[in-house]
């Protein structure tokens, strides 16, 4: 091959050797991680679905010493806490995030808002469950299915507000400018245009947000705590994945160990299953 | 201030214009009538102010803060530029269309719908007939009436412009700001796009900014031309284009500078 002759070939070697190390050190990063990750899910694929059964939906946890039992209790419980989180936190997180991106004008209070944000999105999930213990559960002289969604919608609703702010700075300034153009006010700019075209990324924040919070155990033990029995009054101590997991897979109970490894099993799928529909959405707006 | 030979129904007319963003001074001491059912072109070099002064006559500028405008723009006997002037009814008078086509995500249909609803009360018939209206008067009605209910965001670049002159039309205001329409559209569109100027005169006021001087020449009935953030001529066109009164606008015109 023909070099032109002011090229200084061990510039151009050095250079293929960095190259090649970068290569390197970033190959064997991502087969690292890889590794553990692929480890957890074997083992939580094998353990996991050898606990699942028909009975483990239909049966409530069993009592210490008893035999079989399942998960229903603790199922049904973490989707009405899962699902009254989301109800709770995705207007005040998506309004919130509508506040900052749309209203806020570079303010003080924004400032603040979103420094205070982004605390509470690395705030440690233990502080938050102490907090509504403290706040709800010791005045109230009783857990509750309630204290535990206030726990898991304050660990969710700085992810909204993040994520929807973030969607909605991208929408360009040209869409906002043209429904001004139109005479619409502020409110409908807002609501019916920008928020609109950020709809798809919004959707995925709040995804995102429920996967975090449904595999949530810290905040549950100090507010939801645990049921042994069925029981949809959210008034009550309530049974819930997390918390069930945590308690039978340090038990001497063969069948307790057993359920805890099928519930893990059922949360990683949720989430994983969260995970997916969120990208699938996402995606869908690139094509767009 | 140059006087215009023929005296037509003043729409808008800007006194000692000055706009500033922060310190800088975009604008200084403009002073222009603009005539209703005429098409009027501002031209001149990037950063002349040209769409800056577009943007006072809808106080779209008002969205930033810093940005502040002083003297008159007088408009159905009132200064647009007092404090108290309600924005949004000033912009449903005075629309604007913009350098890139800016469909809103939502359907054809919806995306002219989007504006009218928001100060008139129509029927689903009423609104049925206002959506074809605006369409055919933009003339992509021929190339969507099959398709309005699927996302604006499906038209090609031209189609999307289109829709979007549509959507400013559907409001019926008194004026259309046109900020260089065509720039990012082909030669087939553009065509489509000017004949459009051209046909809407006859029920709007349209100003159009462009960098286009053969577009000034060919759609307008008054050109502005501007450099340095000053109005250096105005006039007829015809007159602009064929004997320009200054040498810098001759300049400019020939190509000789610009």
């Amino acid at each position: 091959m023909n070099v032109s002759s002011n090229m200084d070939l061990s510039i151009y070697a050095r250079r293929k050797r960095a190259n090649f190390i970068g290569m390197v050190l970033s190959m064997s990063a991502m087969i690292i991680g890889l590794a553990f990750l692929l480890w957890i899910l074997s083992i939580l694929m094998f353990k996991g679905f050898s606990a699942l059964s028909f009975s483990m939906l239909t049966h409530s946890t069993p009592a210490p010493g008893s035999e079989g039992g399942g998960l229903a209790n603790a199922i049904v419980g973490s989707l009405m806490i899962v699902l009254s989180c989301s109800l709770l936190s995705t207007p005040i997180g998506v309004l919130a995030g509508v506040y900052l991106s749309e209203y806020s004008d570079r303010s003080k209070i924004a400032e603040v808002t979103r420094f205070v944000n982004d605390i509470m999105l690395s705030a440690p999930s233990i502080v938050i469950g102490l907090f509504v213990y403290a706040l709800i559960v010791v005045p109230s002289k009783h857990f509750s299915g309630w204290a535990g969604t206030i726990a898991l919608s304050l660990i969710a609703i700085p992810v909204v507000v993040r994520t929807t702010e973030n969607m909605l700075k991208l929408v360009p300034v040209s869409l906002r400018e043209a429904a001004f153009a139109l005479g619409a006010p502020k409110w409908k700019v807002s609501t019916s245009v920008v928020l609109k075209a950020a709809k798809s990324g919004v959707m995925t924040g709040l995804l995102l947000a429920l996967a975090r919070v449904s595999g949530e155990t810290a905040p549950l033990l100090f507010t939801a705590l645990n049921n042994q029995f069925f029981s949809t009054d959210m008034n009550k101590p309530m049974a819930n994945l997390p918390v069930v997991i945590f308690q039978f897979a340090m038990s001497p109970y063969e069948n307790w160990v057993s359920l805890a490894w099928g519930g893990a099993l059922l949360i990683t799928l949720t989430v994983l299953a969260l995970n997916i529909i969120a990208r699938v959405v996402f995606r869908e707006k690139v094509s767009v | 201030m140059n006087t215009l030979p023929e005296t037509k129904e003043i729409i808008l007319e800007v006194r000692n214009l000055n706009f500033f963003y922060g310190a800088f001074q975009g604008l200084k001491n403009i002073n222009l009538d603009i005539q209703k059912n005429t098409v009027t072109a501002f031209i001149g070099p990037s950063g002349c102010g040209k769409s800056t002064l577009l943007r006072t006559l809808n106080r779209m500028y008002d969205l930033y803060p810093g940005q502040r405008a002083e003297g008159e723009i007088n408009f159905d006997g009132e200064n647009i530029l007092n404090p108290k002037q309600d924005l949004n009814l000033l912009r449903s008078r005075v629309g604007m269309v913009f350098q890139k086509p800016t469909p809103f995500p939502m359907s054809i249909y919806d995306n002219i719908a989007f504006g009218v609803q928001l100060y008139e009360n129509l029927s689903r018939s009423d609104m049925d007939d206002r959506v074809e209206w605006a369409l055919q008067k933009a003339a992509i009605w021929g190339e969507v009436k099959d398709k309005l209910g699927q996302s604006g965001l499906s038209l090609s670049g031209g189609q999307q412009q289109r829709l979007c002159i549509a959507r400013g039309i559907a409001v019926k205001p008194a004026i259309l700001l046109l900020d260089e329409p065509t720039s990012a559209l082909d030669p087939i569109s553009t065509g489509k796009v000017e004949e459009l100027v051209h046909n809407l005169k006859s029920e709007y006021t349209v100003v159009i900014v462009t960098h286009n001087m053969q577009q000034a020449a060919r759609v307008s009935d008054y050109t502005a031309y501007m450099y340095l953030g000053e109005l250096m001529e105005f006039g007829e066109t015809d007159q602009i284009f064929m004997k320009p009164a200054r040498q810098e606008t001759e300049d400019y015109i020939t190509g000789r500078f610009g």
